[in-house]
């Protein structure tokens, strides 16, 4: 495992590369239940980003889209070990980050097409979604801000002592925001527990990480003190592993923690973005070589899991998705007087 | 000659003091940098150094002598060879040290603000436009013959700011284009397409997502002399460089006193466009508004995207130009002549009638003019104008289109609290408070964030028909 310490003379040495077979990672052996909840957690995401980027070619939800699909391990692996009382924050790629809070299909389905029956009352869209309850916090449509807001998160978890940890993601794109900077050093200044997570999918649009960025973002809390690990994000136990170890390095009272995910997302950076700033050689090779949810079915049959197992988890997760998808059409627009409230708190 | 030394002030606030202890005594010899006495300001004890050298001759205020004015002499110093004989009397000829005061013939050749009504420059070449722009006086817009330029070709608003950028960039090499997804990507929203290709990675470059670095990055190379235009992705995101676009770009040459400032453009959609949410849809131009040192200019037609992009690139100002993705796709004959330059601070009378003024900029100025069509068909006669600019705004032409029409409605796709329409009545109240006869009216986007809902979003965003209904308002003929 890479890591960086500034008390440790830092290198590159044992980073992992994104090229490392899946599951090959992790010295873990997960049981059978273990790998069926996992797979469904990442099936459920997966199935649930195609539907909503269906819906979104019938013109049923509107704007911008921006799907998860191909880093289902991150967010499922890092969600895997974290506490209830632990907080969430994210940037617009946010669809699979609140079902990995436990949050309800149907609200966000709804969401996305613009219903009553949305976590937003049709008043977000799928930026912009919450649920305190659940413990998260958006959904934020620019660039940068998750990282500001989960650190302040990280502050009131301090604040109160309730010994929650804010798990605040951003993109590699992100990661050059200044005031992510910022927040590095105020994390470290004041210890507090947040988990800087870095969903490096190797392209900010159509830009990549090459041409984006200098040096390596694992280690840029280095300079504050803060220690970095990167991770193979197509490996949900590698980074299972990964954020164990963070979170309880977090949770001990040790300040922040920087966890960069090498992942790969197989669609558009939107659903009107064509991605012709790659290759389609390089997106299948992700796909067909890489995949996170093929390594565990995979693992699964290898465990002797029949088929049939298998496939009745599928049927389940398209159930559920059906419904969302069912709901999301149904559920009313909101009411017009919906139009003049929540600006403020009545007082 | 015996040189005085005077009461400082070493606070901004101070203006007298006491004099504490004097750490020299008459007879002795001083050096520049030598600390001579000690003064108690209004804030804290302070020591006072000699500028001079020489002899203290004479110590004219005593130790421990309160309220001691700001100015006034506290000791005589003399140079080698003189002595206290060279002293006169102190207290009759001090020097006292004012500042000079202008002559009277050095003072603007303009009225105050309040006299403004007045001042309408008629026909007369106006000098120093900035200036009695900035002292709110109402001038004619700067000439300009449009209907001169007849060849024209269709094409969109996108290829209209793509072409004049392109233009621009031939004809003066240190035009360059920064933003994110502006080069390899073809822009965001593709108006920056084929220009990589033209003008390489040198002029048109591809950023990280650090608007405040890059909008900071391009100001400073402005003052060392390039002509840099920032794309913002969208103006949504320009707001993480705003303090760039206010106080770097903005305030430079003022500050600098003339010397340096910031030749540059920085664009970008403006506004709200499909369904993308409150944080992705916003009206920047009441923001950018309020700044003076800056020029915001809201094109509507693909002719205003040329040559008010044109002219943009050409200013020697900051100018923040609003666009919109809405408008990118929609086609309009575009004047080819390369010299089309439309100047900044002219808005465009699109309509003209006679029955009710319509100001509107950006896209509502289309629907402004389908507003119109309906008004015409229930026998009402609008005269629409499309601002163009917004800052430094077309005073002159807005009032004389009320005192015609008496009447007046605005439309702006921002919110009304101190929006343009705010401003626009401020004008009307203030020169053609008696010309009305019937209050304004504005048309905004209702006064919340945007909704995402698709019946919401219709809902806040204000629509032609709310123009008809205005305009039908205030013609009392609802
Ligand atoms: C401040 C700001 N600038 C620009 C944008 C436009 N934009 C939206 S997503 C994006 C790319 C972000 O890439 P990354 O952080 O890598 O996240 P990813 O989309 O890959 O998940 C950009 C430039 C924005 N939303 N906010
Ligand atoms: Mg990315």
């Amino acid at each position: 495992m890479a890591k960086s310490n500034t008390s440790k003379k830092s290198n590159d040495k044992g980073v992992k590369k994104p090229n490392v077979k899946s599951g090959s990672n992790s010295k873990a052996d997960p049981s059978v239940e273990d790998l069926q909840k996992l797979y469904r957690d990442m099936l459920l995401i997966r199935r649930f980003e195609e539907k909503a980027g269906q819906l979104y070619g019938m013109g049923l939800i509107g704007g911008f889209c921006h799907l998860y699909i191909g880093q289902e391990a991150v967010v499922t692996g890092i969600s895997s070990v974290q506490e209830p009382q632990d907080t969430v924050v994210t940037s617009y790629r946010d669809h699979a980050h609140m079902l990995a809070c436990d949050m309800d299909p149907k609200g966000i389905m709804a969401e996305l097409t613009g219903r009553e029956g949305g976590y937003s009352r049709g008043k977000g869209g799928s930026m912009h979604m919450f649920s305190k309850e659940k413990g998260f916090f958006g959904g934020h449509g620019i660039v940068g801000a998750s990282t500001a807001i989960g650190t302040g998160l990280g502050f009131a978890h301090k604040y109160k002592g309730d010994n929650g940890v804010a798990v605040a993601y951003m993109g590699d794109g992100a990661s050059n925001q200044g005031q992510v900077a910022e927040c590095y050093n105020m994390a470290a200044l004041w210890d507090l527990p947040v988990l800087f997570v870095i969903e490096n999918n190797q392209y900010g649009m159509g830009t990549s990480v090459k041409r984006s960025s200098a040096g390596t973002l694992y280690r840029r809390g280095e300079g504050y003190g803060i220690p970095g690990e990167q991770v193979d994000g197509m490996d949900v136990f590698s980074v299972q592993d990964a954020a164990r170890q963070a979170l309880d390095y977090i949770r001990t009272g040790n300040g922040p923690y920087i966890l960069e995910v090498l992942t790969y997302r197989y669609r558009g950076h939107s659903m009107s973005d064509p991605a012709k700033y790659r290759s389609k050689d390089e997106v299948k090779t992700m796909k067909d070589d890489r995949d996170p949810i093929t390594a565990i079915k995979d693992m699964l049959q290898g465990k002797g899991v029949e088929e049939a197992e298998i496939k009745e988890i599928d049927k389940e997760i398209k159930a559920i998705i059906a419904e969302a998808a069912e709901f999301a059409q149904e559920s009313p627009e909101p009411h017009e007087d919906e139009l003049w409230t929540d600006v403020l708190v009545e007082v | 000659m015996p040189t005085n030394i005077l009461m400082p002030a070493l606070s901004p606030t101070m203006t007298e003091g006491t004099l504490a202890k004097w750490l020299k005594n008459e007879g002795d010899s001083v050096e520049s940098g030598d600390v001579i006495a000690e003064i108690e300001t209004d804030k804290a004890t302070m020591e006072v150094e000699a500028v001079d050298e020489g002899t203290i001759g004479k110590i004219v205020i005593a130790e421990g002598t309160e309220n001691v004015a700001v100015n006034e002499i506290i000791a005589v110093l003399l140079e080698e060879g003189e002595s206290a004989d060279d002293i006169g009397d102190v207290s009759k000829d001090a020097p006292v040290s004012t500042p000079k005061a202008d002559s009277a013939d050095s003072e603007p050749d303009v009225k105050p603000q309040s006299d403004a009504s007045a001042e309408q420059h008629d026909g007369k070449e106006i000098e120093n436009r900035d200036i009695l722009y900035a002292q709110g006086v109402v001038i004619e817009p700067p000439p300009f013959d449009e209907a001169s330029f007849t060849e024209t070709k269709e094409m969109t608003v996108r290829v209209a700011l793509r072409d004049a950028m392109a233009e621009e960039m031939r004809r003066d090499d240190t035009v360059y284009l920064m933003g994110e997804e502006v080069a390899e990507y073809n822009g965001a929203y593709k108006v920056s397409e084929g220009l990589l290709d033209e003008f390489g990675a040198k002029r048109i470059i591809d950023t990280p997502i650090t608007e405040h670095g890059f909008a900071g990055m391009a100001v400073g190379s402005a003052m060392n002399g390039l002509k840099p235009i920032v794309e913002f992705m969208t103006w949504n995101f320009g707001m993480q460089a705003i303090d760039h676009v206010l106080n770097s770009a903005g305030k430079t040459l003022y500050m600098a006193g003339g010397q340096l400032g910031c030749s540059m453009v920085f664009r970008g959609p403006n506004g709200a466009a499909s369904r993308v949410g409150a944080q992705h849809s916003q009206c920047y131009a009441s923001w950018y508004a309020h700044v003076p040192g800056l020029k915001v200019v809201a094109p509507w037609s693909g002719a205003d995207a040329k040559g008010l992009m044109k002219a943009a690139i050409r200013d020697p100002n900051p100018v923040v130009f609003l666009e919109n993705e809405m408008l990118y796709g929609a086609t309009h004959e575009v004047p080819t002549d390369e010299d089309f330059v439309i100047p900044l601070g002219r808005a465009k009378i699109e309509r003209s009638g006679s029955d009710v003024t319509i100001v509107a900029f950006s896209i509502m100025v289309g629907k402004a003019l389908e507003a119109a069509a309906k008004l015409a068909e229930e026998g009402i006669d609008a005269e629409v104008i499309n601002l163009r600019t917004i800052r430094p705004l077309d005073r002159y032409t807005i009032l004389e289109s009320v005192k015609k029409t008496n009447r007046i409605v605005t439309c702006e796709e921002g919110w009304a609290f101190s929006g343009i329409g705010a401003e626009i009545a401020a004008l009307i109240g203030e020169h053609a408070f008696d010309y009305l006869d019937a209050p304004l009216a504005r048309v905004t986007a209702a006064d919340v964030p945007l909704p995402y809902a698709a019946n919401l979003e219709a809902l806040a965003l204000p629509q032609a028909e709310h123009i008809v209904k205005a305009a039908k308002k205030v013609c009392y003929a609802d």
